[in-house]
C-alpha cells in the first residue's frame, strides 16, 4: 500500500536522515516506527502524510505519488491539535466540515466523497461512543483529560474514515495507565477494522504492543530499513510476559546499536 | 481562564458609583460638582434633544473608526501572523510606532485630510489600528505547529485553515484588543472633538458648556461620554461572551 522508494531527506548541512531508503508496507498491516530522538522517525512521518516533500525518491500509496496531505491519511499527532475554542463534539466534525467546504475535489476531500449529513453525524456519534467520550460532547478540550483529548483527536481522524492511519507518539504525553488502556483501545481497533497504521513512538513496549513489524530507524543516515516482524503485537495482555520482555530486550539491543552518538 | 462579570455586579458597581459621586457633590458643595440627583434626570431630559444628537455623532465617529480599523489591521495581523519572513521585516516598525500617541499627530492629520469627519475618524482609527494589528498577529503566529498541521491532515488548504483555524483563534482577541482600546478611543474622541466640528459630546461638553458656565448641562455631556464608554465596552464584552465561550467555562 506505501511503496517508499530511495527517499532522500534531511535538515540540511550536508546532513541526511534518510538516503536510498526504500519500505514496502502493506494493507491492513500495523507498523510502529522507534528510534532515537532526531533519527528522522516523525519526519519520516509527515513525510507519509505529505505534509513535508522529499528531497529525492518518492512515496506513494495506492500507486499515486504523494506530493501534498492526503485527503483519506489519518493523522494523530502527539498534541491533541484540538481547536481549543471547539466543543468536542465540534472538533470531531471538523473534518467533514472541511471536506464540505471544499466539496469532492479529490485535492482536499475525496472524489467518492459524499455529504450526507444525518449519516455524518451517525458517524461521529459512533466514535465518540466507541471511544468513550459520548458524555463529553459539550465540553471544550481545556476541560478534558490529556486522555480524553488524545480520545478525541483519534475519533476526529476516524470519523473520515481514513484507508491509513498515522500517529506520532500519540500517547506518550499520557500517565501509564490511561497509556496502556488506549494501547488496548488502538489494539482493539486494529483487530476489528483492519486498518492500516504507522505508529511513531519512542516507548520500547508501545512499539511491541501496537507493532506487527516494527521500524528501528538510528540516528545516522537511514539507508535499509531495519524491520522486527513481531507476533506479541495486539496482545496487551502479555505485556509483563517472559517472551515480551525478550522482544524489548531484543529491541533496546537494536536500538543501542544504531544509536551512533552513546548517552 | 477569564472570570465572567455577572449582572448583579455591575449593578453593584452602579449604584455605588453614583453614591460615592452624590458623596462628593455634597462635600464639595460648589457648582463645578453637582450630584446625579440634578445631572440625571436633566441627562434623561435632553437626551433626546440635542445632547442626543451630539451623543449619535460621538457614537458613530467611534464605530466608524472601530469598522476601519479592524477592517485594515485583522487582515494584516492575520498576513503577519502566518509570514514569519514578512513579520521580522515589519515588526520593528510596528514596534516603534505602537507607543506613539497617535492624538499628537492630529495636527497633521487635519491639514493632511481636511477639517472633516474622516480626519477624526482616521485620527481614532490609527489607535485602534495598531491595537488590533499587534494582538491578531500575536495570536496568528502563537498557533501551535501541530495545530495547523493536524488540521491540515483532516484535509484543510490555506483557505479552510483561514475560515476554521486563524480566523475563530483571532476573533477572540479582536474582541479583547476593542474592548481595551475603545476607552483611548473614546478619550482621543474627546480631544478631537474641541475644535473643528460643531457635534459631538467633547464639541458640547467645552464649547457648549463649560465655556458658557453651563455646568449641570456640562455632567450631562460628561455623563454622555462616560456612558458611550461604558456602552462600547459591555457591548463588546457581551459578543466575547458569546464568542469566546471557550475562555469563560468553568
Amino acid at each position: 500500500m506505501i511503496e517508499v522508494h530511495k527517499l532522500r531527506f534531511g535538515y540540511g548541512g550536508g546532513v541526511f536522515l534518510f538516503e536510498d531508503f526504500s519500505l514496502t508496507i502493506r494493507r491492513g498491516e500495523s507498523w510502529t516506527v522507534i528510534g532515537p530522538s532526531g533519527c528522522g522517525k516523525t519526519t519520516l512521518l509527515y513525510l507519509i502524510a505529505g505534509l513535508q516533500s522529499p528531497h529525492g525518491g518518492e512515496i506513494s500509496i495506492n500507486g499515486e505519488k504523494i506530493v501534498r496531505a492526503r485527503p483519506s491519511t489519518g493523522l494523530v499527532l502527539q498534541d491533541h491539535g484540538l481547536l481549543p475554542w471547539a466543543t468536542i463534539l465540534e472538533n470531531a466534525r471538523l473534518g467533514l466540515k472541511i471536506r464540505k467546504f471544499y466539496g469532492p475535489d479529490g485535492k482536499h476531500s475525496p472524489v467518492n466523497v459524499q455529504v450526507d449529513s444525518e449519516k455524518d453525524d451517525r458517524r461521529v456519534q459512533y466514535w465518540l461512543n466507541w471511544l468513550g467520550i459520548e458524555q463529553l460532547r459539550n465540553m471544550y478540550p481545556a476541560q478534558l483529560s490529556r486522555g480524553q483529548r488524545q480520545r478525541a483527536a483519534i475519533a476526529r481522524t476516524l470519523v473520515l474514515e481514513p484507508d491509513l492511519l498515522l500517529m506520532d507518539e500519540p500517547f506518550s504525553a499520557l500517565d501509564a495507565p490511561i497509556r496502556e488502556e488506549l494501547q488496548k483501545v488502538m489494539n482493539n481497533f486494529h483487530a476489528e477494522s483492519g486498518l492500516t497504521s504507522l505508529t511513531v513512538t519512542h516507548d520500547i513496549e508501545e512499539a511491541v504492543v501496537l507493532g506487527e513489524k516494527i521500524l528501528v530507524l538510528g540516528n545516522s543516515c537511514n539507508r535499509t530499513p531495519r524491520v522486527i516482524d513481531n507476533v506479541l503485537c495486539g496482545e496487551a495482555a502479555t505485556r509483563g510476559g517472559a517472551e515480551f520482555l525478550r522482544r524489548c530486550a531484543e529491541l533496546r539491543d537494536l536500538l543501542a546499536a544504531g544509536n551512533t552518538r552513546g548517552s | 481562564m477569564k472570570k465572567k462579570a455577572t449582572f448583579l455586579s455591575t449593578l453593584v458597581g452602579v449604584v455605588m458609583f453614583f453614591c460615592l459621586w452624590q458623596l462628593a457633590a455634597l462635600l464639595i458643595n460648589r457648582p463645578i460638582l453637582p450630584g446625579p440627583i440634578e445631572v440625571v434626570p436633566l441627562f434623561c431630559k435632553n437626551v433626546t434633544g440635542e445632547l442626543g444628537l451630539h451623543f449619535l455623532a460621538s457614537a458613530g465617529r467611534v464605530l466608524a473608526a472601530v469598522f476601519l480599523a479592524t477592517l485594515f489591521a485583522a487582515p494584516l495581523g492575520l498576513a503577519l501572523g502566518q509570514m514569519p519572513k514578512l513579520d521580522r521585516v515589519i515588526s520593528p516598525l510596528v514596534a516603534i510606532i505602537y507607543p506613539i500617541p497617535k492624538i499628537i499627530f492630529l495636527p497633521v492629520i487635519y491639514v493632511l485630510m481636511g477639517i472633516s469627519d474622516i480626519s477624526k475618524i482616521t485620527l481614532i482609527a490609527m489607535i485602534i489600528f495598531f491595537q488590533i494589528l499587534v494582538v491578531v498577529r500575536d495570536e496568528a503566529s502563537g498557533l501551535k505547529k501541530e495545530l495547523i498541521l493536524s488540521v491540515q491532515s483532516l484535509g484543510a488548504g490555506r483557505r479552510a485553515l483561514f475560515r476554521y483555524v486563524y480566523l475563530p483563534a483571532s476573533l477572540p482577541a479582536v474582541l479583547t484588543a476593542l474592548r481595551v482600546s475603545v476607552g483611548t478611543a473614546v478619550a482621543v474622541l474627546f480631544i478631537a472633538e474641541q475644535s473643528l466640528t460643531s457635534y459631538g459630546l467633547g464639541y458640547y461638553i467645552v464649547i457648549e458648556t463649560y465655556q458658557v458656565l453651563l455646568y449641570p448641562e456640562m455632567y450631562t455631556g460628561i455623563m454622555g461620554m462616560g456612558l458611550l464608554g461604558v456602552l462600547l465596552y459591555f457591548a463588546i464584552y457581551a459578543i466575547e461572551l458569546k464568542v469566546s465561550k471557550h475562555l469563560f467555562v468553568a
